[in-house]
């Protein structure tokens, strides 16, 4: 008996999704640079839909990243709200994984393959990783990274996969196209309503956080940071 | 009514809890100058980062400080803008997602508005209407201030804020960041009289100001002393913080005393991270205590970024009736005169 709420917005999308016993219910919407604007209102119709209320959770899930790094701070901002609000637990998902799990799911033919979610870090490289179905997940079969398109290419090769298929937007660089993937859709993201049965797993073996344990993660921290430009009135 | 006022505009994380009838109850700030130090300045990312790491904590903190309960908690304000939009991003979700939570109404607030405000936080308060001078990191402005949210902009800085002009002089000092209290510690060792710097648009009409000149006549000054290591001798740095300050500070009691003669007020606040200033509160005492003028500010540690003037301007705004929809707004900028009265 499990219920889980679950936010993400790693990527231009935003959705929430509620996890009842194996049920998942969700909303989802492309919203760019409106996060701020739908994230809770997402949330109180999830909610509401349901009839349930926040108390009524065991705990919320959040796409702890890699992804846009504002997106996970309106997301970690909101879940810690949320969460130390009403006293539950967070459970932190990949949103590669999430990428992943949403992508072989949706469709039983792509499970025989494995999967590379990647998404756009800019500075011209990716964050991604390499996914098997397995029992109902998609398990890392590498740790998720960033790294420039060309060192994923020699990564994916060192791995002799017979054939795999691609998913995300960082599939937009043209090196990676060079990996000849079976299948590959750039418009596909990271999905609360996929991110939630990881959760339920996570939840099941214990692996909880305190809300003030919660982070995002970046994967990239070191970059050569810029100084604050004064705004003039 | 009892209010949790959070803070993340920009290099400091700020909580308190703020009682409409008891006054503030709790207050406490996390400052990152030591994590910005290396750069000479706020760097936005890991300032937006940092604020992550020490919201809840402070939040916890401040409640457990005062025994308050979430129970005992009737509403969440937090600063919305201006400031940077990264920053400020994280305490408005949190704030706003923790108001939900606890089905309690939220409101963001402006944050020149908290330090407008944050006078009253003080034992003997001013009273409306009155002229503020707000003058912080990014702002310098006079405002004619009726009510609260009551604002009639009368002047404001053409270029540099002048926090900003003391951070830049700080700079060429090779003072660390932020620079205002270094320069002023500097500036009392200074010797009186050995430079005179200009006092920027004084013998100008009107209530503007502009420090950019100031910052020019810095830099000559330093350079036409610099030894071979770049800098002037100890006791000529100490000269020249002297010489800037008193024309920052000179400056800004020449407007404020015109803003005043023009508004016929009789009441000055002042306000922001430089109003923490010594020498500019003494001298504006002085200067307008001669027109019989009285001059309010708050304690030091609510003078630069906190989470109390936050609570405070906030409680206002949620006693009248002020809320907040689910959808969380935060701006980066967001003119003070173009808030609703209340
Ligand atoms: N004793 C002082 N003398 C002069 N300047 C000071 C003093 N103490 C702080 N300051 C200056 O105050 C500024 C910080 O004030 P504050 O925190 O209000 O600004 P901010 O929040 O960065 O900007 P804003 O409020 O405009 O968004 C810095 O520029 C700092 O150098
Ligand atoms: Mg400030």
């Amino acid at each position: 008996m499990s219920r889980i709420l679950a936010l993400d917005t790693s990527t231009d999308a935003c959705s929430v999704a509620l996890w009842c016993d194996g049920r998942v219910e969700g909303q989802f919407e492309l919203a760019a640079k409106s996060h701020t604007q739908r994230l809770l209102p997402m949330v109180d119709e999830v909610l509401s839909e349901a009839g349930l209320s926040l108390s009524q959770l065991d705990a919320i899930a959040y796409g702890r990243g890699p992804g846009s790094f504002t997106g996970l701070r309106i997301c970690l901002g909101v879940v810690q709200g949320l969460a130390f609000g009403a006293d539950l637990p967070v459970v932190p998902v990949s949103t590669l994984q999430g990428m992943a799990q949403g992508w072989l799911s949706a469709r039983p033919e792509r499970q025989q393959w494995p999967v590379l979610p990647a998404l756009d870090a800019r500075m011209s490289e990716v964050y991604w990783g390499l996914y098997q179905w397995h029992d109902g997940v998609a398990e890392a079969m590498v740790k998720e990274a960033v790294s420039a398109p060309e060192a994923v290419v020699d990564a994916v090769q060192g791995q002799s996969l017979d054939a795999f298929t691609g998913c995300g937007a960082g599939w937009h660089y043209p090196p990676l196209q060079s990996l000849k993937p079976l299948s590959c859709e750039q418009q596909w993201y990271p999905d609360a309503r996929a991110l939630v049965v990881l959760a339920a797993r996570a939840l099941a073996q214990g692996a909880v956080q305190a809300a003030d344990q919660a982070e995002p993660l970046y994967l990239r921290d070191t970059v050569s940071w810029k100084k604050r430009e004064r705004i003039r009135r | 009514m009892r209010v949790l006022g959070i803070e993340t505009s920009c290099d400091e994380t700020g909580v308190a809890i703020y009682d409409g009838e008891r006054g503030l109850l709790a207050h406490a700030l996390y400052s990152q100058i030591d994590l910005h130090a290396e750069y000479g300045g706020v760097v936005p990312e890991l300032a937006s980062r940092d604020h992550v790491r020490k919201l809840l904590p402070l939040i916890e903190q401040v409640m457990a400080e005062c025994g308050s309960q979430k129970e005992d908690i009737d509403a969440i304000c937090y600063t919305a803008g201006p400031g940077l939009i990264g920053a400020l991003m994280v305490g408005a979700s949190l704030g706003r997602a923790l108001a939900y939570a606890w089905g309690v109404p939220a409101v963001g607030v402006h944050h020149m508005e908290g330090h407008l405000l944050a006078p009253m936080l003080e034992a003997s308060p001013p009273a409306f209407p009155f002229v503020a001078l707000l003058v912080s990191g990014g702002h310098t402005q006079l405002v004619a201030v009726k009510g609260i949210g009551q604002y009639e902009m009368l002047g404001e800085s053409l270029d540099d804020a002048a926090g900003e002009a003391f951070d830049k002089a700080a700079k060429m000092l090779d003072l660390d960041y932020p620079g205002g209290p270094h320069i002023a510690r500097l500036a009392e060792r200074g010797t009186p009289g050995r430079f005179t710097f200009p006092r920027p648009m004084v013998d100008r009409p009107g209530l503007d100001f502009s420090f950019s000149g100031l910052k020019t006549y810095t830099l000559n000054t330093v350079a036409e002393h610099a030894q071979v290591d770049g800098l002037p001798d100890e006791q000529t740095c100490a000269d020249i913080a002297h010489a800037f300050q008193e024309a920052v500070v000179g400056t800004l009691a020449i407007k404020c005393r015109r803003a005043l003669e023009q508004t016929g007020l009789k009441t000055l606040i002042i306000a922001g991270g430089v109003s923490a200033n010594t020498r500019l509160r003494t001298e504006l005492e002085a200067a307008l205590g001669k027109i019989g003028a009285r001059v309010y500010y708050a304690r030091p540690a609510f003078c630069t970024d906190n989470g109390a003037m936050i609570a405070y301007a906030g409680c206002q705004r949620l006693m009248a009736g002020q809320r907040e929809s689910l959808a969380v707004n935060v701006k980066a900028r967001w003119p003070l005169d173009s808030l609703p009265p209340l």
